[in-house]
């Protein structure tokens, strides 16, 4: 039996337009809708693969505001089992370390967890930092940037990608943390009869109080990076043009070389 | 008094396969459609979100939903694209619900598993040749001959029928004659790949290019006598039924399809210019979309209308009728200014608006023709 717990975050979608509010530069929910992250997916289906597998629970951990209900309800119909949701009006503008504190002591309230799986980096912030940290809090070894996982009794395996290196081969025993690309696998869309079950599908509320953590360890004040300004991206321009004389190929591929592209 | 929004559990299906649309299928279906090829693992995957088992229980491997579901996930795929709605409306609608409502415990047990899980797909075959909602005009014969049906006779413009996965044709005969002298019509299983039972080549359409049409001949195929299904004699008052949520289906299908002409054309009127400016900024542009917005409305509407008499119990044969009328209506309409809007894009098939024009000629014709519905509606009106 694995009982593993899968890290999921309500993010903006990134088909809509997303900003940062003017007046704290944290992220502007309002602005945009809101869905659970398509990488969480990822990390939801592979959970559920090593639940069907074998023996498991899965249960999903999403520290965010109160309309996250909707991301974890997804996780929820997706076919895992339970959800802890942190909720607190005291994490706005928390930054990873704190973030990552949150979900260890969530963690800690959950007997026995064998695996935590997160997804590589978050369409939102993207720091990619919080798995790393939180095996660090927890004492568990990190298997980060997984394209590939087994579970093979009490010890996990995993292919890890890097941009240039290739693939490593990874093994450690468990508890472990490990964070998914997304390679990693084709999450399924939810059946009709699991929303309905979703509905059902208990889910575990917890302010920062209640995992034994004070307010002064986390939120904006507490963070340990500012957002000292906020720009949009400027348009993108016109790029150049190559003028084709004969020996447009040639210019093409000296472009490419300068930009160390080939 | 009413209350129109739909409950959690309907909004987040509704999400689930716009999502899937999106991601899934509009990215790939032009392909498909170009090439006049049945999208199988399109297909697959909406077997296993369970969208063909959606209104039927979990005893068949359904998923416990009802009518309403399903016709706000043929909404939201046919948005995108009608050839996967109407393969899964008729799969739903044709292939397994006749088995579902008349067959008997046997055949539901032995046909609906695979049809809801989506691994098979059934047809019905009504129109012949020589006529469609006309009963009189069937000319098919089944005679019993020992313990099986002998059955001879064509089917025409069956959707579902001859793809790798069909499982069976549920088709209508005539079995005998009735007191008055009229054709008695009964509905009989035949099993894909039965003796005698040929499937036509694929029709070349001007629309639903990705889904699934043939014309089908019988010639002395013999099938066993328990693959009736239902009562003998009552093979076209049952279809008439079934045809009746068959409208409201067709009607989510038209709603959806509207919507897409607007999803498409809002975007584009944003952002191609001419003359310096989005071409979204001239008032001939906006009343187009305007009207565009409120045809889609009033379709959404009138079989939301619909769906909800039939989910509450009550006739709703006129509302199904006016569902059905209304949104075939806005589906022609917007796509034709759709295709409109976008100028010459419009006339080519790698924009989804073009593809739109082509598939909303059907959808005044299939599940009754317009002329079929006003007739309908008036005889409900007592004329």
């Amino acid at each position: 039996m694995t009982n593993i717990v899968v890290l999921v975050k309500q993010v903006p979608d990134t088909y809509s337009e997303r900003k940062l509010a003017e007046t704290d530069h944290t992220l502007d929910r309002e602005s945009a809708d809101a869905v659970l992250d398509e990488i969480n997916e990822r990390a939801v289906e592979e959970a559920l693969k090593i639940k069907e597998a074998g023996e498991g629970e899965v249960t999903v951990l999403c520290v965010g505001p109160d309309r996250a209900t909707d991301a974890i309800r997804k996780a929820l119909s997706m076919g895992a089992d339970k959800a802890i949701h942190v909720s607190d009006e005291a994490l706005h503008g928390s930054d990873i370390l704190a973030t990552a504190k949150v979900i260890a002591a969530a963690i800690g309230k959950v007997e026995g967890v064998d695996l935590v799986i997160a997804g590589n980096e978050s369409s939102d912030g993207g720091a990619g930092a919080v798995p790393a940290l939180l095996a660090e809090l927890l004492g568990m070894p990190q298997l980060t940037y997984a394209h590939h996982v087994s579970v093979e009794g009490s010890a996990i395996k995993v292919d890890r990608e890097t941009a240039d290196e290739g693939i490593t081969h990874l093994e450690a025993n468990l508890p472990a943390v490990v964070s998914v690309t997304e390679k990693i696998n084709e999450p399924r869309y939810p059946s009709f009869k699991g929303i309905m079950a979703a509905k059902k599908k208990p889910v575990e509320t917890l302010t920062v109080a209640d995992l034994g953590l004070d307010a002064g360890e986390v939120g904006l004040d507490n963070a340990w990076s500012t957002v000292s300004e906020a720009a949009p991206k400027p348009p993108r321009t016109a790029g150049e043009k190559v003028e084709d004389d004969g020996d447009g190929g040639t210019k093409i591929a000296e472009y490419l070389v300068g930009q160390k592209l080939i | 008094m009413i209350d129109l929004r739909l409950d959690d559990t309907y909004e987040t299906l509704r999400k689930t396969v716009e999502n899937f649309a999106q991601r899934e299928v509009a990215p790939v279906i032009g392909d498909f459609y170009e090439r006049e090829e049945f999208p199988y693992g399109i297909v697959a995957q909406m077997g296993e979100m369970g969208l063909f088992g959606l209104p039927f229980p979990e005893k068949y491997d359904g998923m416990g939903g009802d009518y309403f579901a399903l016709c706000l996930a043929l909404e939201e795929l046919a948005r995108v694209d009608s050839s996967v709605a109407i393969t899964l409306e008729a799969g739903v609608s044709l292939g397994a619900m006749p088995i579902y409502r008349f067959g008997t415990d046997e055949q539901k047990e032995q046909w609906l598993p695979a049809m809801c899980r989506g691994e098979t797909l059934g047809a019905f075959g009504l129109t012949e040749p020589g006529g469609g909602s006309d009963a009189g005009a069937t000319k098919t014969t089944a005679k019993i001959d020992g313990d099986s049906w002998v059955i001879n006779g064509s089917k025409s413009f069956i959707t579902n029928s001859g793809t790798d996965i069909t499982s069976l044709v549920t088709v209508t005969a005539v079995t005998g004659t009735k007191d008055n002298g009229g054709k008695e019509i009964s509905a009989i299983i035949v099993p894909s790949g039965t003796p005698g039972f040929t499937v036509e080549k694929k029709y070349s359409k001007v629309g639903w290019n990705a889904s699934d049409t043939h014309g089908l001949s019988f010639d002395d195929v013999r099938v066993p006598q328990e693959n009736l299904v239902g009562q003998q004699g009552r093979g076209y008052a049952q279809f008439l039924s079934i045809l009746d949520e068959g409208r409201i289906a067709i009607a989510a299908l038209s709603t959806g399809l509207a919507q897409g002409c607007v999803d498409e054309c809002l975007r584009y009127a944003r952002e191609r210019e001419a003359f310096g400016r989005p071409i979204g900024a001239n008032q001939a542009i906006q009343f187009k979309l305007a009207d565009m917005e409120l045809r889609t409305h009033n379709a959404r509407l009138a079989y939301y209308a619909a769906a909800s008499k039939m989910l509450r119990g009550e006739p709703f044969k006129k509302e199904a009728a006016i569902a059905k009328l209304t949104s075939s209506n806005a589906a022609m309409d917007n796509a034709r200014e759709a295709t409109q809007i976008f100028g010459g894009y419009g006339f080519m098939n790698e924009f989804p608006v073009g593809r739109f024009y082509r598939d909303a000629k059907i959808l005044e014709v299939g599940e009754g023709t317009s002329e079929v519905q006003r007739m309908l509606i008036a005889r409900e009106l007592g004329l």
